[in-house]
C-alpha cells in the first residue's frame, strides 16, 4: 500500500522536478552572489533555521498544512480537467466557517471539533460548486467565476468582522474559538504536572512542542492518502479523470460531464475549506481584517503544480513549500540578504516546471543514449 | 515508374526499442526519385514508427539513415525539413480556430520590413502552389469548419510549402471518401510527376495497386520484401503482411430476419450550426440482420447516428428500441437498453487515449460488477478481463497496462471493438468500423460482426466505402440529404445503382 502510494510519484516526474528545484536553487545562488552575498553562507542560515532546532521543525510543518491541502485541492480540480483559481476563497469561507461554529456553539470537544470541520467543508464545498454548476450550466469558465468568488468570500469575511458579536472590541479580529474546538497538540496536558514533567525528561520534544503544532498536519496526509485511493481506486475517480483527460469519450461511455464537474470542484473547494479551518482550529483561533489575499489559494497552485498534481507530491511539494518560506527569511536578520530571493528560488522552481520542455532537452543532454527515459516523461507529466 | 533509379532514402538496418518493446527490428528502406513507395504491414508493425523515426521523431536505436547518398542524423523534424522531407501524419496536427494559410506558414511566417506578418503575400503564395498540384484548399477558411479531405490537402500543402521533396503521407486514405481518395491519387501523380518521391502507407491493398510503383512489407516489426506493385497481386500482398492467406469475401449463411430491434421514425435532428440534417428519418432494424448504411458523407449520418446514441437531441420523432421509447434518453441509459456503439471518431468519442487500454476497456461499465463493488474498483478484475479481451482481438502489444494513445492506430480501434462486442448489445451500431484497420483485422471484424448476426443481434453498419457495405450487410439503407432513399437487398445491390442512389437519383 505504501509502496503503491509512493510510486504514483513515479520515478521520472520526480527526477524532472528535482532538476526544477535544483536550478532554483542554483539560479537564486546567483543572484544572491550578484547582490554580494555569500550563497553557501545563506543557505547555510536557511538550512540552520529549517533543521536547527526541533522548533524549526514543528514551525515548517505548521506552516506546511495548509498549502498541502490548497494544493491537494487544486490538484484535484486539475484531474478533473479544472483550474480552480478559487482555493484561496474557499479558504477564507472555511475559516470564517470555522469562527463561527468554533465561537457561537458550546460543545464537548469530541462533538465540537468534528462539527467545526463538517460545517467548513459543507460551506467551502458549497462555495467551490457553484463555480462548478457554473461552468456546467452556463460554460461559464471557471478560473473567472472562482477569482470573482476570491473577493465575494474576501468581502464577506471583512463584512462579518465589523458584524456585532462576531468583532472582537478593540480589534480588527473576530472572538476566539471555543478550546473546545482547538485542535492545538496536547493543549493540556502539556501544562499538565505529568506533562510538564516528561517534556522536561524530553528535551527535543519540549522545543518542538513549544510552537502552536497541532492535528493539521495529520489530517492533511490522511486527506492526501484519500485522494489517492479516490482518484486511483474509486468509480468516482475513474469518472472524474476519463472527464478530465476527454469529456467527449466520458460522454459516449455514459458519464454524466456536467455532474462531475459540480462535483469536482465541491470536493476541490472542501479541501480549502478544510485548509482554512485547519488554520483557524490549530493556529490562529480565529480571523483578521484581510486587506488583501493571504495567498494560501495561490501558494496552492505553486504546491500542486510542483507535485505534478499527485496526492504524494503535493505533500512532499507542501512540506518544501513551508520549508522555503518558514527558513527563507532568515537570511535577513542573519547576514542582511534580502528574504525576497526565496520568493524568487520558489518562482524559478515553478517557472521550470511549467517549462517541461527545456527541462525534458537538459535531461536528453545528460542522457543521450537513453532516449526512452525522456519519452516516458512526456506521457508521465500528462498522466 | 521513374525511368532512372536513383536513390533518394535509404534507410539501413533500423532499430527502434520502446523500453523493452522492439516496434522495428532491422528495418531497411529505399525510396527512388519520383517514385510512390508503399509500406505494408498489419496494424502495430511499426510503419509509424519507422516514419516517425525518418522525420526527426524519435531517435533511432540503432541504424542510418542516408538522404541522397549522405549518412545524416535527423534529430528533429527542423532537420528533417532541411534535407527536404516532409510528413502527413496518420491523424492530423493543425491548429482548429486557424484559417489554412495560417496553419500553412506556422513556424515558417514571413515577415515584411516591419516585421510585420505579411499574410496577403503568404496567401498568394499558397495560392500558387495549390493550384500548381490541384490541390484545392480555401485559403482563407478555418480549419474547424473544412472536411477532412480539405484539411489533409492542407497538410499536404504545409510539407510543400516548406520545400518537401520526399513526402510521407501517413494513411492518408483511411478518413477520405471515395472521391476524395480519387482525387488524392491525381495529387500524388502530380506529384511525382514533377519529380519528388512518396513514402504512402495504407491498408487498402486496391490503392496501392493503382499508386504505388514499388512496395516494401513490414511484420511484426521485421523487413519482409520489397516488391514490385505491378507484378505482384492484391492476395500475394495481403499474404506477405499477413504471413498467411486471408480471404477477401465474407463467409455468411442466409438468415432470415426476425423481430424488429430498433425503430426511428420521422426522425429530425439539427447538426452544430443548427441547420436541420437528418429529414424525417425512417428505418428499422431487425434481429439477425445486418443493416448498412450507405451514403455519401455529410448527408447527415453522423447526426443520426449520435441522435440514436443520446449524444445529440432529437428535435421530434421518436427512436424505439425493443419496443421502447429511447428518444432523447442519457448515453447511459441507451447503453443499458443494449445498444452498443463503435464510434466513427475513435480519438475523440471512443477513447480516453491518457487513459491505459484496461481502463479503457471499462469505459461503459465501471461501475458494473465484476469491475467495482460499492464505487470501489476491482483492479484485479478489470485487468483478468482485459488480458482476455486483449487475447481474443489480437490487439498487440499485449500489455493492459500501455496507454492507449501510445498504441498503433489500427490496434486502438480494436480496443473499441473489443470493448462494444463483448457488451453483448441487442443492437451493434458500428461506424467505419475497418477504418485504419490491416486487411487481416478487417477480416476479423467483419466475421464480429457476422457472428453478431448469426447470434440473433441487429447490426447497423454504417461505412463510406462501398465495398465493405455491399460485402458485409443484407439489407441496404441509402441516405440522402437526411432521409432513407432506398431500401435493398445486398444480394441484389451493385455499384451503380447504390453510387446513382446515394447521389440522390432513383430509387428502388
Ligand atoms: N511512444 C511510444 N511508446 C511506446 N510504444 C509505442 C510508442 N509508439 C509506438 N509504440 C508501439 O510500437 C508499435 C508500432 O506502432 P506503429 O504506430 O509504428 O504501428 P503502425 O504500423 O503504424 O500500425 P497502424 O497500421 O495500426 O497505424 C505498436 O505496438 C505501438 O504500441
Ligand atoms: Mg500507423
Amino acid at each position: 500500500m505504501i509502496k503503491k502510494f509512493l510510486k504514483l510519484f513515479s520515478n521520472h516526474t520526480l527526477l524532472f522536478t528535482l532538476v526544477s528545484i535544483l536550478l532554483g536553487l542554483i539560479i537564486g545562488a546567483l543572484i544572491l552572489l550578484a547582490a554580494g552575498y555569500n550563497p553557501l553562507q545563506a543557505y547555510g542560515v536557511m538550512i540552520q533555521g529549517i533543521f536547527g532546532k526541533p522548533k524549526y521543525l514543528s514551525y515548517v510543518i505548521i506552516r506546511s498544512t495548509p498549502l498541502i491541502l490548497t494544493g491537494l485541492s487544486i490538484a484535484f480540480a486539475f484531474r478533473t480537467g479544472l483550474f480552480n483559481i478559487g482555493a484561496e476563497g474557499q479558504f477564507i469561507i472555511g475559516s470564517t466557517t470555522a469562527v463561527a461554529v468554533g465561537y457561537f456553539l458550546h460543545l464537548p470537544m469530541i462533538l465540537h471539533i468534528p462539527l467545526v470541520i463538517v460545517c467548513a467543508i459543507f460551506a467551502a464545498g458549497f462555495w467551490g460548486g457553484i463555480a462548478g454548476y457554473f461552468k456546467a450550466r452556463f460554460g461559464v469558465n471557471e478560473v473567472i467565476s472562482t477569482i470573482m468568488l476570491n473577493w465575494v468570500a474576501l468581502y464577506l469575511q471583512n463584512f462579518l468582522i465589523y458584524t456585532h458579536g462576531f468583532q472582537k472590541p478593540g480589534g480588527e479580529v473576530s472572538y476566539s474559538i471555543q478550546p473546545t474546538a482547538s485542535i492545538r497538540f496536547l493543549n493540556e496536558w502539556k501544562l499538565s504536572d505529568e506533562g510538564t514533567q516528561w517534556l522536561i525528561e524530553h528535551p527535543f520534544w519540549r522545543d518542538f512542542f513549544k510552537t502552536p503544532i497541532n492535528w493539521g498536519f495529520l489530517i492533511a496526509i490522511a486527506v492526501a492518502v484519500l485522494l489517492w485511493f479516490i482518484l486511483k481506486h474509486t468509480t468516482l475517480g475513474y469518472r472524474l479523470r476519463a472527464v478530465g483527460f476527454n469529456p467527449n469519450a466520458a460522454e459516449y461511455g455514459g458519464i454524466n460531464v456536467k455532474k462531475n464537474i459540480v462535483i469536482s470542484m465541491t470536493i476541490a473547494g472542501a479541501l480549502s475549506g478544510l485548509a482554512g479551518a485547519v488554520q483557524v482550529m490549530g493556529v490562529s483561533h480565529n480571523v483578521s481584517l484581510l486587506a488583501a489575499m493571504e495567498g494560501y489559494g495561490f501558494d496552492g497552485i505553486a504546491v500542486s503544480l510542483i507535485g505534478s498534481s499527485t496526492p504524494a507530491g503535493c505533500v512532499l511539494a507542501g512540506l518544501l513549500f513551508g520549508a522555503l518560506k518558514y527558513g527563507g527569511p532568515k537570511m535577513q536578520p542573519a547576514m542582511g540578504a534580502p528574504s525576497e530571493i526565496i520568493n524568487i528560488v520558489i518562482g524559478i522552481i515553478v517557472f521550470f516546471i511549467a517549462m517541461p520542455q527545456l527541462i525534458r532537452l537538459l535531461l536528453k543532454f545528460t542522457q543521450k543514449k537513453k532516449e526512452t527515459v525522456t519519452e516516458t516523461v512526456e506521457i508521465d507529466y500528462v498522466g | 515508374m521513374p525511368s532512372k533509379q536513383i536513390p533518394v532514402v535509404e534507410m539501413k538496418n533500423i532499430t527502434k526499442k520502446f523500453g523493452d518493446f522492439t516496434a522495428n527490428n532491422k528495418i531497411n528502406l529505399t525510396v527512388y526519385k519520383g517514385e510512390v513507395h508503399a509500406l505494408l504491414g498489419e496494424n502495430g508493425a511499426g510503419k509509424s514508427t519507422l516514419m516517425n523515426i525518418l522525420y526527426g521523431l524519435y531517435p533511432p536505436t540503432s541504424g542510418e539513415i542516408y538522404i541522397n547518398n549522405k549518412l545524416v542524423e535527423i534529430k528533429n523534424p527542423n532537420i528533417a525539413i532541411q534535407h527536404r522531407i516532409g510528413m502527413v501524419h496518420q491523424h492530423f496536427m493543425l491548429v482548429k480556430p486557424f484559417t489554412v494559410t495560417e496553419n500553412i506558414i506556422l513556424g515558417m511566417e514571413k515577415t515584411n520590413r516591419f516585421g510585420i506578418l505579411d499574410l496577403k503575400k503568404a496567401a498568394a503564395e499558397v495560392k500558387e502552389l495549390s493550384q500548381k498540384y490541384a490541390l484545392l484548399v480555401n485559403p482563407d477558411s478555418r480549419i474547424e469548419d473544412i472536411t477532412v479531405g480539405m484539411q489533409q490537402r492542407v497538410e499536404i500543402l504545409k510539407a510543400l510549402y516548406r520545400g518537401a521533396d520526399i513526402l510521407i503521407l501517413d494513411e492518408p486514405t483511411a478518413v477520405l471518401t471515395p472521391q476524395e481518395i480519387y482525387e488524392l491519387g491525381k495529387i500524388v501523380h502530380n506529384l511525382t510527376n514533377e519529380g519528388k518521391s512518396i513514402i504512402l502507407i495504407s491498408h487498402k491493398l486496391k490503392e496501392l495497386k493503382i499508386m504505388a510503383d514499388r512496395c516494401t512489407i513490414i511484420r511484426r516489426s521485421k523487413y519482409i520484401d520489397t516488391v514490385d506493385v505491378s507484378k505482384t497481386s492484391e492476395e500475394e500482398l495481403a499474404a506477405k503482411m499477413v504471413g498467411r492467406k486471408v480471404s477477401f469475401v465474407v463467409d455468411k449463411e442466409p438468415k432470415t430476419p426476425g423481430e424488429i430491434v430498433l425503430s426511428v421514425k420521422d426522425l429530425m435532428v439539427k447538426d452544430n450550426r443548427g441547420i436541420s440534417v437528418v429529414n424525417g428519418l425512417n428505418l428499422e432494424v431487425r434481429r439477425g440482420e445486418i443493416l448498412g448504411l450507405a451514403g455519401i458523407d455529410g448527408n447527415g449520418q453522423s447526426q443520426f447516428l449520435e441522435a440514436i446514441t443520446g449524444l445529440r437531441k432529437v428535435e421530434s420523432g421518436k427512436i424505439l428500441m425493443n419496443g421502447a421509447d429511447i428518444t432523447n434518453h442519457t448515453p447511459k441509459e441507451i447503453f443499458e437498453s443494449k445498444i452498443s456503439h463503435i464510434p466513427q471518431d475513435r480519438q475523440n468519442r471512443g477513447l480516453v487515449m491518457d487513459f491505459t487500454v484496461a481502463e479503457n476497456m471499462i469505459l461503459e461499465t465501471h461501475s458494473n460488477k465484476p469491475f467495482s463493488k460499492n464505487g470501489v474498483m476491482d483492479h484485479h478484475q478489470i485487468k483478468s478481463f482485459t488480458t482476455k479481451l486483449i487475447e481474443k482481438f489480437d490487439i498487440r502489444p499485449t500489455d493492459e497496462t500501455k496507454i492507449a494513445g501510445t498504441l498503433s492506430g489500427g490496434n486502438q480501434q480494436k480496443v473499441i471493438i473489443a470493448r462494444e462486442v463483448t457488451h453483448d448489445p441487442d443492437l451493434l451500431i458500428a461506424a467505419q468500423p475497418t477504418r485504419g484497420l490491416d486487411v487481416g483485422a478487417i477480416e476479423y471484424v467483419h466475421e464480429s460482426l457476422v457472428k453478431q448476426r448469426d447470434e440473433n443481434k441487429a447490426v447497423l453498419l454504417i461505412s463510406l466505402e462501398l465495398d465493405e457495405v455491399m460485402n458485409v450487410s443484407d439489407r441496404i439503407a441509402v441516405m440522402f440529404e437526411g432521409k432513407i432513399v432506398g431500401l435493398i437487398d445486398a444480394k441484389k445491390a451493385d455499384m451503380e445503382t447504390l453510387g446513382l442512389m446515394m447521389a440522390g437519383g432513383g430509387s428502388a
